[in-house]
């Protein structure tokens, strides 16, 4: 059976006054239906130009396709032209983005910024796509939409927008939506609500989900598989339980040594030392190198290939090789069965 | 909404009596009178015309005596003019500058949003550098000196169109361009600047996302958020074409409300200064009363609320 989503060897630079940022470095994964897939990193280790590369988000140029290709249904969405990317996005996959403050026309009513996808994806005339616009709405838990669709976004509090955004993102029953860290703007008790909202929709519509976070909680919560990204590269990748409970990667290690634990209340917070590696002048080998604490002299130069650790886990460090010393992960790194939090 | 429009109502007046109160002291602390001229009238009869004008009474007096005649919308006759009330005047004048200035408005900002627009698109590339070039000149060069120079090449040189006057559609043309140079200049860079800072937002991204081609989201998501600064800028545009004309309108010899406005002040036509500053001012406060409304109009979120205020 063949995925939904293949992404290969995806490489994505923009040119830059300084030179070309190497953004993201051969991105290899896959996605199927009704399945939730989290891409977890910290900040500038490639997720959201992932993200916005699969939709052709990015403006070209300055940014460019390097190499790779991103397989949707089969057809290779670089190769795709723009008139016949606008009836993908929106209608076969759809985003939702970080800043629900930001990420809504402020002079459109919400009603017509759901309607806009519907009439033009699915030729509604603007009763039917009125009409859709409510349902939706109500879909997404806002009370009273027949009154809210008719209003302004900047009289949607900021819970209710992120739900306006899911409702927009779901209008034409796309087959991936993408969010981008959609719950990193609001507060916790509102996180919960978004991300349950989100699973209760994909159990719905049969929806497949591209998470973008760097909150292990949210992943913990939402998603069935990870793949861990640093430096533009995935450097691990498996289903949740194997991310959290057996991870090899030192940078996973790293991430999940940081994630506040509720048990210790007297430890100081963890963190990774040091900062990520600058794109402009890509590490060789491995770009986790500088902060590592296992680093040997063959990651310097040499990138690691991927170990197959079982059929979902792979993991790309030398650690791995058989000519590595034994290292176990540090006692920061377990999670205790009940102990992730969202 | 009715009770907004009231208060506003209210500071119109309450600024109308400090134009008047200001406008009225400064003329008369101003040397000379309406009666002075080259050829010296008789003392007698000076004495006697200043008599007739109430104008040998106590400043404070005929200060209050204007304002009464003002609150009655009565501005007298001219002191110049024999037989002509003030408000012929403006009757008379007040068309020429009325189309004058719409022209002038309309130029400015049908081409300044034009290549504010186009700017912003070719962003960093042959069309931004032109449009741009157009906008600085614009700016720097005055209008008055726009107004020489069009009439030079037009009507001189070319022999296209009239070089002065005003009476076709043809003799409104150069004065209209060159009233218009600088508020269009300054709208184009307005636009530019603000049209790239929404391109950049992330609800544009979202429209994108929605698969809106490129067309549609220019025109309808980010058109109509970029123009905002723009309607905000009307206000002082019209305050800038109106004050434009008064040079305009001389140099073209249109017989206007701004030459009337200048002529006025040099005669020491008391009343028509009055009555032309009174006027202006009236037209000025009500067209920011037009623009705040129509900024409530453009942006959802600024609500013209019974509460007076911006919400």
């Amino acid at each position: 059976m063949k995925k939904l989503l293949e992404v290969k060897d995806l490489s994505v630079s923009f040119d830059t006054f300084a030179g070309e940022v190497k953004a993201i470095r051969g991105v290899t994964f896959d996605l199927d239906k009704n399945e939730t897939l989290a891409i977890v990193g910290e900040s500038g280790s490639g997720k959201s130009v992932t993200a916005q590369s699969l939709m052709r988000l990015i403006p070209m140029p300055p940014g460019k396709f390097t190499g790779g290709s991103i397989h949707f249904e089969g057809e290779d969405l670089t190769q795709k032209s723009e008139k016949q990317m606008e009836s993908i996005r929106g209608q076969e996959i759809s985003m939702i983005f970080q800043d629900p403050m930001t990420s809504l026309n402020p002079t459109m009513t919400v009603g017509k910024q759901i309607a806009e996808g519907l009439i033009k994806h699915q030729n509604m005339s603007k009763k039917a796509a009125h009409d859709r616009g409510i349902e939706l709405l109500k879909l997404v838990g806002i009370p009273n939409p027949e009154a809210r669709i008719k209003q302004y976004p900047h009289q949607y509090s900021g819970g209710m927008r992120q739900r306006a955004m899911i409702a927009i993102a779901l209008a034409c029953n796309p087959k991936i939506l993408i969010a981008d860290e959609p719950t990193t703007a609001l507060d916790v008790t509102i996180q919960a609500q978004i991300l349950d909202l989100m699973r209760e929709l994909q159990e719905k519509t049969g929806t497949a989900i591209i998470l973008i976070t760097h909150d292990l909680g949210v992943v913990a919560n939402a998603a069935s598989r990870v793949a861990v990204m640093y430096g533009g590269k995935i450097v691990e990748t498996g289903n949740v339980d194997e991310i959290f409970y057996n991870p090899k990667h030192p940078y996973t290690w790293g991430l999940l040594g940081s994630m506040p634990k509720l048990d210790n209340e007297d430890e100081e917070l963890q963190a990774i030392p040091g900062s990520p590696p600058d794109l402009l002048d890509p590490p060789k080998g491995c770009p986790f190198v500088t902060r590592c604490p296992y680093a040997m002299k063959v990651c310097e130069n040499h990138m690691p290939e991927y170990t197959e650790l079982s059929d979902t886990q792979k993991t790309a460090c030398w650690l791995l090789d058989e000519r590595a010393p034994k290292v176990d992960p540090p006692e920061s790194a377990k999670v205790g069965g009940s102990k992730v939090h969202g | 909404m009715a009770k907004y429009l009231l208060k506003r109502l209210g500071y119109i007046l309450v600024s109308l009596f400090f134009i008047v109160t200001i406008t009225f002291f400064l003329m008369k602390a101003a040397p000379g009178g309406p009666f002075a001229s080259e050829r010296k009238l008789p003392p007698a009869i000076e004495q006697q015309m200043n008599e007739a004008y109430g104008l040998n009474d106590p400043i404070i007096k005929q200060y209050g005596d204007y304002l009464v005649n003002v609150v009655k919308f009565d501005f007298g006759p001219s002191f110049k003019y024999t037989g002509q009330e003030v408000s012929d005047i403006i009757k008379r004048s007040f068309p020429y500058s009325l189309i004058l200035g719409l022209e002038a408005i309309f130029l400015a900002l049908a081409v300044g949003v034009l290549l504010g627009v186009v700017a912003a698109l070719k962003h960093n590339k042959f069309g931004d550098y032109i449009a741009m070039v157009i906008a600085v000149l614009g700016i720097s060069v005055p209008s008055f000196i726009m107004a020489t120079i069009l009439q030079y090449i037009f009507a001189i040189k070319l022999q296209a169109l009239p070089v002065a006057r005003f009476e076709s559609f043809a003799h409104t043309i150069l004065p209209a361009v060159a009233l218009a140079t600088t508020p269009l200049a300054f709208i184009a860079r307005l636009m530019r600047s603000s049209m790239l800072e929404v391109l950049n937002a992330d609800y544009i991204k979202t429209a994108k996302s929605k698969g809106m081609s490129e067309r549609v989201v220019t025109y309808k998501h980010a058109l109509r958020n970029a123009i905002l600064p723009v309607v905000s800028y009307l206000g002082p545009l019209v305050v800038g074409i109106l004050t434009g004309s008064f040079i305009i309108e001389k140099i073209f010899g249109i017989p206007g409300l701004g030459n009337e406005f200048v002529v006025s002040v040099t005669n020491r036509d008391y009343t028509v200064i009055m009555g032309t500053t009174v006027f202006f001012s009236v037209l000025l406060l009500f067209s920011i009363l037009v623009v705040d409304l129509i900024y409530g109009l453009v942006d959802p979120r600024i609500k013209v609320t019974d509460g007076g205020g911006k919400e």
